[in-house]
């Protein structure tokens, strides 16, 4: 077997400079007050690029708007209102208190870094608590119609396996409500001049000059008009990639590239095989499917988790098995938490359920890359709903559970209040992304990374109800307030078109685009993909082994290979061309989907919704090792199939005391 | 399943645009249309044919992106009652061996780019026209000091679920975005903190929206019967009320 050198070396260590000294909780007062001011005056003659228009984007970029900057903000899709952001359903989390059940910031603070498996940072994580109630006041004041009591005041609900009620939520909608004001502030500034937007443009490349992040060279993508973009810093609020995976809740344009120019520039990516999967998600139906949907976790307070005893009862109709042939996996396993166990031991018991050959639902051809074989599987447990409306009546269930029952019952046609949901396992919500420290800045100078883009504060699980909350803590309180001390220094040199990092830029995306163009292969761009998937979810899903990581790094590298030589991408650049954009970003998650895989093997430990096959308790739960792996893992890109290099930062806990997990 | 398609295809603005047909084979029924959209264009690529470009994104009927004419109807007609974006259409709404029309939506504001894929930029700049509030951020007073009662913020939360898929425009005989304007106007006017610029915002956006050459609103109501978020056309009387009312504020 082949060890780990033969995958990547280590460098030296890194360390986040930026956070002053002193207790956590003046931290960021004390850093907002040392940041140097630009002003107002000033702040007119600078420019920054903000790429990407979702909760951590379009805040961002609204608001550097408002202070006065001139901002040049670019998206993929049609219109900034469309970004992924408006996709989350649950809610958004803020120490308010209004509950009055002894909730603070340092409890959000403690919940979030104990969610985390203790592998986010501190002084990042306590600020996001402390902001957490700004985002309430400032969103309130835009107009988002949070739930509201009968009093007028704000409602509130827990979520995600906490002991208070701290999050804030507006029906399902809790994301699209979001995002439409952060939307609404950011067409404010648009129609005010501060902002100019470019919609339907994809960033492909990043311009540096004298180690400085000066620009991004875009792509227009209905004319294909290469361009290069110059401000006097770039902000990358992209989003996250767990669309390497083809099948996931994320939208069909959700990609790296963007930060994977970055990465590829010099930016270390952070913690790349993080990845929350989510339990409660409508399974696959067919080879067919392009997209997974998530069903809000709030299911699992009422339903009850089962499959069949017996394999052979799988194809059988739900009603018909006896109560005492069915196995309520859950419950027998955590009889503490039983159906609430956390995401990442619901979503690894299904998969073991349905690995054992006791999954329900359509049979989906799986193939074995290693032996190229095909098997049929089943994927899918139940989610029944059955006791509960025995025990609270079928009106009091559609009260509580109706719109997600209609979604259901659209999507596969089923009835839920009849025979039970199918649910299982998804990949939802990346929580690596190009490294950052505490200003938001990158290892780059000049380059910013917000939301979900950097490798944020969640650590190893997130919980629910951070993402959101992390966006727009982002966007709307932190960047503006660290990226002036940097702009103190500005404005920099112009740079014409002439200049030769411009140049450089331009030609290496010209020379990209005119080689995807050229292969003229045989196989589509969404086969390469699919694969690629396949290969991610089988061996850095939920659960990894040494030897499986191993093989997926080689069969990685030979499609890469095969998709240099044999895709077929139909068209010119000079013309909408959607078959040349999704091709681009399948090239780069061939590069970051080996990247997965090698953070995922040097990790040999199981941690979050981690499961290392090699690293678990004597009754098979997950076993993390913090004498080893207390650390962020930032890679350092060093050519496309050569071994990258880890730099460690080391997680230091001072408010925190480290415990092991236990939910038996 | 087999479904015949005949497609709007049409290489760009200028160019004319003519229908097209295709025959799909191994339709599942449980595929949504637009997956089914993609196994045609698999197809196309590998015989070396130009894909059909459409626009879509989350798939998840939410962001709005997604939208055709099928056979007629904006986003289609589902088998259930309640009207739904294309992404959530799925093809159990359609007989095995159909012939369906896909077309874009056909509006004078909403020019064509390619194919099925539209420019529907004038909906942002309708909302740069007023539909916000003028907060900036780090001033907002604290959450809790201005109270809504929860009969107008529900009323704003319905109006305020709209995604801006132009399915109103597409489906009005004269090619009006008023339930789109009236759903901002409504979702801003029934909150207490939209209050100081409600006047000013509804001519502002009501100006734009006319420039912008969407027609007027004569109440046939198609707009709210394909509204896949059921965006109620009260919202149209509300704008009109406001409209009125702001000719006597300043």
């Amino acid at each position: 077997m082949s060890t780990n050198t033969d995958f990547f070396e280590v460098g030296a260590d890194i360390r986040d400079t930026k956070a002053p000294a002193g207790p956590i909780e003046r931290k960021w007062s004390t850093r907002k007050f040392e940041a140097k001011l630009v002003n107002p005056a000033n702040r007119r003659k600078l420019s920054v690029i903000v790429v990407g228009t979702g909760l951590a984007g379009g805040a961002a970029a609204a608001t550097l708007g408002e202070a006065g900057y001139n901002v040049l903000n670019y998206c993929y899709q049609d219109s900034p209102r469309r970004a992924h952001s408006i996709a989350a359903q649950g809610g958004i989390n803020a120490a308010k208190n209004y509950r009055n059940d002894n909730d603070s910031t340092m409890r959000l603070f403690y919940d979030t870094v104990k969610g985390g498996d203790y592998r986010a940072r501190e002084t990042n994580v306590y600020r996001l608590a402390e902001v957490s109630a700004n985002i309430i006041d400032q969103c309130v004041a835009q107009g988002v119609p949070f739930a509201r009591e009968y009093g007028g005041l704000l409602d509130n609900r827990s979520f995600g396996g906490v002991q208070v009620q701290r999050t804030f939520y507006a029906r399902g909608q809790t994301g699209q409500q979001l995002l439409i004001g952060a939307y609404q502030s950011l067409e404010r500034q648009v129609a005010a001049g501060t902002v100019q937007m470019f919609t339907r443009h994809e960033m492909l490349e990043l311009i540096m000059v004298d180690g400085r992040a000066r620009g991004i060279v875009t792509r227009n993508m209905v004319t294909g008009a290469i361009e290069a973009v110059t401000a006097d810093a770039v902000v990358l609020a992209t989003g996250g990639y767990g669309n390497v995976f083809f099948l996931s809740t994320n939208a069909m344009g959700c990609n790296v590239t963007a930060a994977w120019r970055a990465h590829r520039k010099g930016a270390y990516f952070g913690n790349p095989c993080y990845t929350q999967i989510h339990p409660t998600c409508i399974p696959v139906h067919g080879e067919t499917q392009s997209k997974l949907t998530l069903m809000s976790e709030s299911l699992r307070n009422d339903g009850r988790i089962w499959v069949p005893k017996n394999a052979e009862d799988c194809e059988k109709d739900p009603r018909l098995i006896a109560e005492e042939d069915r196995d309520y996996y859950l419950e027998r396993i955590y009889p503490a938490f039983g159906n609430l166990v956390p995401r990442d031991i619901a979503s690894r018991q299904a998969k073991n359920m349905c690995d054992e050959g006791r999954g329900v639902g359509p049979a989906v051809e799986e193939v074995n890359h290693r032996t190229g074989e095909t098997q049929s599987r089943r994927r899918g447990v139940y989610l029944d709903f059955a006791s509960a409306i025995e025990r609270l009546g079928r009106d009091a269930v559609e009260k509580k559970y109706g719109n997600l029952f209609d979604m259901y019952a659209q999507i596969t046609g089923e009835n839920p209040y009849e025979t039970p949901m199918r649910i299982y396992p998804a990949v939802h919500y990346t929580m690596g992304g190009l490294w950052v420290d505490y200003d938001l800045q990158s290892n780059l100078t000049g380059l910013y990374v917000t939301g979900e883009a950097n490798f944020s504060d969640h650590g190893a699980n997130r919980l629910g109800a951070s993402a959101l909350m992390q966006g727009l803590a982002d966007g709307y309180f932190v960047l503006p307030n660290t990226i002036n001390d940097y702009l103190a220094a500005a404005p920099f040199e112009p740079l014409g078109e002439d200049h030769p990092a411009v140049v450089e830029a331009i030609t290496s995306v010209k020379d990209r685009v005119d080689r995807l163009l050229s292969i003229n292969g045989t196989r589509t761009v969404d086969s390469f993909h699919k694969e690629l998937g396949n290969i991610m979810w089988e061996y850095c899903g939920m659960e990894r082994t040494e030897e499986g990581l191993q093989f997926a790094i080689g069969r990685i590298r030979e499609l890469r290979e095969e998709f240099w030589s044999n895709v077929k991408v139909t068209g010119a650049n000079e013309d909408f061309n959607q078959t040349l954009e999704r091709a681009g970003r399948v090239a780069d998650f061939l590069e970051l989907g080996e990247l997965m895989c090698v953070d995922a093997l040097h990790r040999r430990e199981s941690c979050g919704g981690h499961f290392r096959a090699e690293s678990q308790t004597e009754d098979g739960e997950a076993l993390r090792h913090d004498d080893e792996f207390l650390y962020v893992g930032a890679w350092e890109f060093t050519g496309a199939g050569n071994r990258p290099i880890l730099h460690k930062e080391p997680l230091e806990y001072e408010y925190i005391e480290l415990k092991q997990r236990s939910y038996k | 399943m087999i479904i015949n398609l005949r497609v709007w295809r049409q290489p760009n603005a200028q160019s004319a645009g003519k229908m097209v047909s295709y025959r799909v084979e191994d339709v599942s029924e449980d595929m949504s249309f637009l997956e089914m959209l993609d196994l045609l264009n698999e197809d196309l690529t590998v015989k070396g044919e130009e894909p059909i470009a459409f626009d879509h994104d989350c798939r998840e009927g939410i962001c709005g992106m997604c939208g055709v004419v099928i056979n007629g109807a904006a986003h289609g007609r589902s088998a259930s009652p309640v009207p739904t974006t294309t992404c959530q259409l799925h093809m159990r709404s359609f007989a095995d061996g159909a012939t369906i029309d896909v077309e874009p939506w056909r509006a004078g504001a909403f020019p064509v780019i390619k194919d099925l894929v539209v420019d529907r930029t004038a909906f942002d700049r309708i909302i740069q026209a007023g539909g916000f509030i003028s907060v900036n951020a780090g001033s907002a007073p604290e959450a809790h000091s201005v109270p809504a009662p929860k009969a107008e913020a529900d009323r704003a939360f319905d109006a305020a679920t709209c995604i801006g898929c132009g399915a109103c425009v597409a489906a009005c005989p004269n090619g009006s975005g008023m339930l789109f304007t009236a759903a901002k106007i409504t979702h801003l006017a029934m909150l207490p903190q939209g209050q100081p610029e409600r006047y000013s915002r509804v001519r502002t956006m009501v100006a734009q929206h006319d420039e912008e050459g969407f027609g007027g609103c004569t109440n046939i109501g198609e707009c709210s019967a394909v509204c896949p978020k059921q965006i109620p056309l009260d919202t149209i009387s509300q704008l009109n009320r406001d409209l009125m009312k702001s000719l006597f504020k300043r």
